[in-house]
């Protein structure tokens, strides 16, 4: 069953509410432009697309245009940080982190600055734009990086709250978003905290846990009810904070489930997937079934055909729960 | 501002004293880099002894100028010059590269106070001192951001990227003085990928160009105050320098643009620094 204490949506099975985590980054940066003078925005020619016009509108003096110069983003936000000021750089997360890898690296995570990087874009669902387009390896390459923080906001509403939460924490930050409307699970009473890893379900005597990442949490809310109804109970672990990760709640629920499955929008190599395991194969060995993309990389098409192809539906998760389940 | 030619003398035997400390830092390290740092120890010299203002007791000083260093691996030349300008002591120059030394191989902002960036991957650093120049001006701070360079490392896209960017915000407070030493590891830079004819490149970017002989100190110093002047475009101080200066026998030989002399190379490389001190004290 749902826990109360998180607050979620009454209709969050529905998903009638439907918004583009990508949005919650719009709202987020304008609270945080509010808050604290210190905010700047930056975009390599993708204001509207990035949700950065929603910031470009209200401080149109802390919002810089680099034009299409992923690697000037990340360099010239480094040196506005090093400065004093917190620099948010938002393209899509193949091209920032994709080509401007190094100069993060470099620049902002041994430098260690407080530059926000928004990867947008992120994951299957941005459709029709194709394989160039759809970030399935950012997680990887940003879980890597000494000194970085990653976040995968699950909806539009956790997008807004870890932007804000990013804009204080002082440290190199990644946030990843995403193009298409997924549902909005989440409330703004639905507490966060980076770092902090949260049960939004838990049958009475889970066989598994299950540990999402990202919009396809839904998928992974909506197995867990179909499989109690079936009598099978199970976990439901949102990891929005990849890094560093919450390894107390994840290794005590895996100890009390058995087993494991994770999901997320991403490269099943060195995603939330991988992070997991590392920690588990540690602290507390367990079979893992891991949803995710294979090795592959995507093609155009839309988004709910693209999720059933390359096996992230919510059949794929109910499957993985069963194979889990099994190597008990 | 003028300068006297006794203040042009003292420069030029800081530079003396820089150089010689140079020999000894890549002696002790046993690698790094020679002919970029001998090259721009009279650029540096003159920067710390008399264009930037800084105090080397008080590194984190609000109102001090600014130096991001572009090209990382001139780092001996920069750490050198801290040294002789009271930023630490002398003696630590010889860990340069060693195991758990402030003066790491390439310059880390976090271990070293009175540095601006960390750098050594090229082509990063012009806009992260427009980026800084950019932040300052939102602030209204009043002082310089100098930026130093490499011609070698304008092979990278990311230069012409921030090159673009200072100049499209007018970035006044922004002076980048480019190393024009014709050298890269594989070899002149004209064979390797040509750059001329970069002052008109810049010119065309949009900034304001300088064309000076980088190892002339009242000229490069002349160059700083006419940037002042310019307050709408950044400002190129394009440095025409001869990698190696200093000793004869290496100026302006690629060979010597990554590789630190041997022990009885650096013998010889000092009497010659040597006698060049005793020409200047006369």
């Amino acid at each position: 069953m749902l826990n109360k204490e998180m607050n979620l949506r009454e209709d969050v099975f529905e998903g009638k509410e439907k918004a583009p985590t990508r949005n919650g980054f719009g709202k987020g940066a304008v609270e945080a432009g509010r808050a604290d003078p210190r905010v700047v925005v930056l975009s390599a020619d993708l204001a509207e697309s990035t949700r950065a016009d929603a910031f470009q509108k209200e401080f149109p003096e802390r919002f810089i245009e680099v034009g299409v110069a992923e690697q000037n983003m990340a360099t010239v936000a480094s040196g506005m940080a090093v400065y004093g000021k917190i620099p948010f750089i938002t393209s899509y997360a193949t091209f920032s982190p994709g080509r401007n890898w190094e100069q993060i690296r470099t620049t902002i995570a041994i430098n260690n600055v407080p530059v926000k990087v928004c990867g947008m874009h992120a994951g299957l669902q941005t459709g029709p734009d194709g394989a160039t387009h759809q970030a399935l390896e950012d997680i990887a390459l940003m879980r890597a990086m000494p000194n970085m923080i990653v976040i995968s906001p699950c909806d539009a509403e956790e997008g807004r709250k870890a932007t804000l939460a990013a804009a204080k924490n002082s440290l190199p930050t990644y946030l990843r978003f995403a193009r298409d409307k997924t549902p909005v699970m989440t409330t703004p009473e639905t507490p966060f905290e980076i770092g902090r890893a949260q049960v939004f379900w838990k049958s009475k005597n889970p066989g598994v846990v299950v540990f999402a990442t990202g919009p396809l949490l839904h998928n992974a809310l909506l197995a867990a009810r179909e499989l109690e109804e079936k009598g099978t109970g199970t976990a439901v672990v949102n990891v929005h904070t990849i890094k560093p990760l919450d390894k107390e709640t994840i290794v005590s629920l895996a100890r009390e489930a058995g087993s494991a499955v994770t999901v997320e929008e991403h490269q099943i190599t060195g995603g939330l997937g991988g992070a997991i395991a590392e920690v588990l194969a540690r602290e507390c060995p367990t079979p893992i079934e891991f949803v995710g993309v294979q090795d592959k990389f995507g093609q155009s098409g839309e988004p709910k055909e693209l999720l059933e192809f390359y096996g992230l539906g919510v059949s794929h998760v109910t499957e993985a729960i069963k194979k889990a389940l099994a190597r008990k | 501002m003028t300068i006297t030619d006794e203040e042009i003398r003292q420069i030029g035997l800081h530079a003396n004293s820089i150089r010689q400390t140079i020999i000894r830092m890549l002696v002790a390290a046993g690698s790094g880099h020679t002919a970029g740092p001998l090259g721009m120890a009279d650029i540096f010299a003159a920067l710390y002894f008399h264009v930037l203002k800084h105090d080397p007791k008080n590194p984190d000083w609000s109102a001090r100028d600014r130096l991001f260093l572009s090209n990382g691996h001139i780092a001996p030349v920069l750490y050198a010059t801290m040294a002789h300008s009271g930023y630490f002591p002398l003696e630590e120059c010889l860990t340069l590269r060693r195991f758990g030394s402030r003066l790491q191989g390439h310059p880390e902002r976090e271990l070293l106070p009175g540095l601006e960036s960390t750098s050594g991957p090229l082509g990063s650093g012009i806009s992260q001192a427009a980026g800084y120049a950019y932040a300052a001006r939102m602030d209204g701070k009043k002082f310089r951001v100098y930026c130093a360079t490499s011609d070698g490392e304008h092979d990278e896209g990311n230069s012409w990227e921030g090159a673009m960017f200072a100049s499209a915000k007018k970035l006044g407070n922004l002076t980048q003085v480019i190393d024009r030493n014709f050298i890269q590891i594989d070899g002149n830079t004209e064979d390797v990928m040509p750059l001329e004819p970069f002052g008109d490149k810049y010119r065309a970017f949009g900034w304001h160009v300088i064309d000076i002989d980088g190892n002339d100190i009242r000229q490069f110093v002349s160059a700083c105050e006419e940037a002042k002047t310019v307050t709408d475009k950044p400002t190129l101080i394009h440095a025409r320098t001869t990698p190696g200066k200093g000793i004869k026998s290496i100026e302006n030989d690629y060979l010597w643009h990554g590789k630190p002399p041997s022990k009885e190379e650096a013998v010889a490389f000092l009497s010659e620094l040597e006698a060049t001190r005793e020409k200047l004290l006369k």
